[in-house]
């Protein structure tokens, strides 16, 4: 009985709104725009915050990057000759001091050192970056060996002339035959072939080389036969470039000790290094960025989506503020007949409820639609959190008993005698 | 000698019933002291110039107002002390309400508005709509439940609220200028289908400035400036 009731007075609000469609149409157009732009901004604002998230994560986070970056050229070396030699950057000092200061804490550690070379392979030439580091390498970067072998602690030991081909160096340099066991030669030094990498497929790299393009070859072989000094020949002027290390990588054991090793880290460089020539990079404490980042627009987009429901909900009041003085002696009448204070107020929230409810639903479906839209038109990462949709319904239809409470109050407080003699 | 005819039990029962009302700093007495039995089955009418209290007494009798003073019982219970709640209920299931102006509500057919007074007592079903559809056969509408007020002449619409009126077996039907807005054809068609109900046994309580519908009633009350002037019986 009560759930027919009920179901009664659901469909006798569908009845009243029925009375006057455009109005109601016009009166659900001011929800709708409102969940809509929720949904959909939502949608796209976590897209993009999952895409940097992801982005962020894939550089791991429980590790500390440290680059040397070229400080910037001052009036006084520039006004030298075009000889001498810039001597910048990490050291091997710094990877040792680093490695005994945080000792136990670190799980793994990896030093990079980049020299760009011409590599000739029998009759070809190939412009590549020799990418001299520790066998921890692979594990750190998280790269799969395709064919043959990665270098190992022997190699290192030795001092072996063996180099592995990053993912696109070897289908570039063999595209037919099995690279493993060849020859190639740089800067006259022969390196026998033992391994190839897959290729990673996304941007990932070290001083703007891509991991897919550079040859991997021990790091003690590295500063063996390479040294410290890099000549960059570009545009007819010469540049003298002494760099131990492009790169360290840190992994520490747990994401809670990140942000005390980093610290140590800093104040370890801060000391040795005069000039800022090195850079941090913390995942970690990125991540905490673009959360917060993402924290706060997510509170500007509930601001904007507030304001547009609250814009939406005095347009519900307005309407049932103007259908309770319509229908003041159909109250009357209602009254008369023995309703109760509470059955009229019922009967006029349900009216708002469904208007704002149905506003909601449409909503939640166009706001669904421009998403996929967008996601389709122009490229933009989509994401829809299960809750999203649920908490923008939600909020439709608070909205809406929100708006109907007053006019449902004003209309159940009615005198029933005046209800009836009004015209 | 004969003894006279044992009186009919009361429906309802005023005893010193007032209404007072502030209009600024004048108090204006609408009733001002009613005394009056309404007997099981009578055709009452109630009678007066305008302003001789005739609405405020209907309103009281309807129970959508309250004496200022005085007491107002139905079936010996008095009312006067209800909640608003509680006096929602009793006039539900006690009272038939005929209006001038039919107010039946637009947007529902005609059995919806016959079923409205069963709604708010948790009361519909196949049985309200067995009895709504005997009472419209019984009041002439038979084949017309599906139809929409403004579908019917103001005749059938005062047909529907008849029916209406009666579907909660009420104490009394409380009838208000019943036949104001019609034709003299047609008020002849409502007040015979009156009569015809207070044949049955239903008590009817008519307010009218209408001499000819008040000389179908058993007993007219005359009100004048708040108080009852006279009573007058007719033998029928």
């Amino acid at each position: 009985m009560m759930w027919r009731g009920g179901a009664q007075v659901v469909s006798l609000g569908f009845k009243s709104l029925m009375l006057h469609k455009l109005r109601s149409a016009l009166t659900t157009l001011g929800i709708l725009i409102g969940v809509a732009a929720v949904v959909a901004m939502l949608a796209i604002g976590e897209g993009a915050s999952q895409a940097a998230q992801e982005q962020i994560k894939r550089l791991g986070s429980t590790n500390i990057l440290i680059q040397s970056i070229k400080p910037p050229v001052n009036e006084q070396s520039s006004g030298q000759s075009s000889w001498s030699a810039n001597i910048y950057g990490l050291t091997y000092q710094d990877a040792r001091r680093i490695r005994a200061t945080l000792g136990p804490h670190i799980e793994l550690m990896v030093e990079v050192r980049l020299n760009d070379k011409e590599i000739r392979v029998a009759d070809q030439w190939l412009q590549s970056a020799m990418l001299g580091t520790a066998p921890d390498y692979l594990d750190v970067m998280g790269l799969k060996v395709a064919r043959g072998r990665w270098l190992s602690d022997t190699d290192n030991r030795t001092l072996a002339n063996v180099c592995v081909l990053g993912g696109n160096v070897a289908s570039r340099v063999f595209p037919m035959s099995d690279p493993i066991g060849s020859v190639l030669k740089a800067s006259g030094n022969r390196f026998v072939v033992v391994g190839e990498l897959e290729p990673l497929g996304r941007q990932s790299g070290h001083v703007g080389r891509s991991i897919d393009e550079c040859v991997f070859v021990p790091m003690s072989t590295s500063r063996r036969r390479f040294g410290e000094i890099n000549i960059k020949e570009s545009g007819g002027s010469r540049e003298i470039e002494s760099v131990e290390l492009h790169e360290i990588k840190v992994k520490v054991d747990t994401e809670d000790n990140v942000a005390h090793a980093s610290e140590v880290i800093k104040n370890l460089l801060q000391r040795s290094h005069k000039q800022q020539d090195y850079s941090m990079t913390v995942p970690l404490e990125l991540l905490r960025q673009a959360r917060e980042s993402k924290r706060r627009f997510q509170l500007l987009l509930f601001s904007i989506a507030l304001i547009s429901l609250i814009v939406g909900g005095i347009g519900i009041m307005n309407v049932m503020l103007a259908t309770v003085t319509e229908r003041t002696r159909e109250i009357g009448i209602r009254r008369a007949l023995g309703a109760r204070k509470r059955n009229i107020i019922d009967q006029f929230l349900v009216e708002t409820v469904v208007l704002a409810g149905a506003g909601g639903v449409l909503g939640l479906i166009v706001g669904l639609l421009f998403s996929w839209a967008a996601h389709l038109f122009w490229d933009a990462d989509v994401y829809v959190r299960p809750r999203d949709p649920v908490m923008a319904f939600a909020i439709s239809g608070l909205v809406g008993i929100f708006a109907g409470v007053y006019p449902a109050w004003r209309a159940a407080n009615m005198d029933p005698v005046e209800a009836l003699r009004h015209e | 000698m004969t003894q006279p005819p044992e009186p009919a039990p009361c429906v309802a029962e005023l005893s010193d019933v007032r209404r007072h009302y502030q209009m600024g700093t004048e108090v204006v007495r609408a009733l001002d002291g009613i005394d009056l039995s309404i007997r099981r089955g009578e055709y009452l009418a109630i009678m007066g110039r305008s302003g001789s209290g005739k609405s405020t007494l209907l309103n009281i009798l309807g129970l959508l107002d309250r004496p200022t003073s005085g007491e107002y019982s139905l079936e010996g219970k008095p009312v006067s002390t209800l909640s608003d709640k509680q006096l929602s209920e009793v006039r539900g299931r006690n009272i038939g309400f005929i209006f001038q102006s039919f107010n039946l509500i637009p947007q529902l057919t005609v059995l919806e508005n016959l079923e409205v007074p069963l709604f708010y007592q948790n009361a519909i079903g196949p049985e309200s709509r067995r009895k709504a559809e005997e009472l419209a056969v019984r009041v002439g509408l038979s084949g017309r439940l599906k139809h929409r007020p403004t579908e019917l002449s103001g005749g059938q619409q005062q047909r529907v609220a008849i029916a209406r009126a009666l579907m909660n077996d009420p104490l009394y039907l409380l009838a208000d200028e019943a036949t104001g807005n019609l034709d003299s054809n047609t008020e002849a068609e409502i007040l015979t289908l009156l009569d015809e109900l207070h044949a049955e046994g239903i008590t009817i309580i008519m307010v009218t400035h209408n001499p000819a519908m008040g000389d179908r009633a058993e007993r007219v009350v005359w009100l004048a400036d708040g108080r009852i002037h006279h009573i007058e019986e007719h033998a029928r």
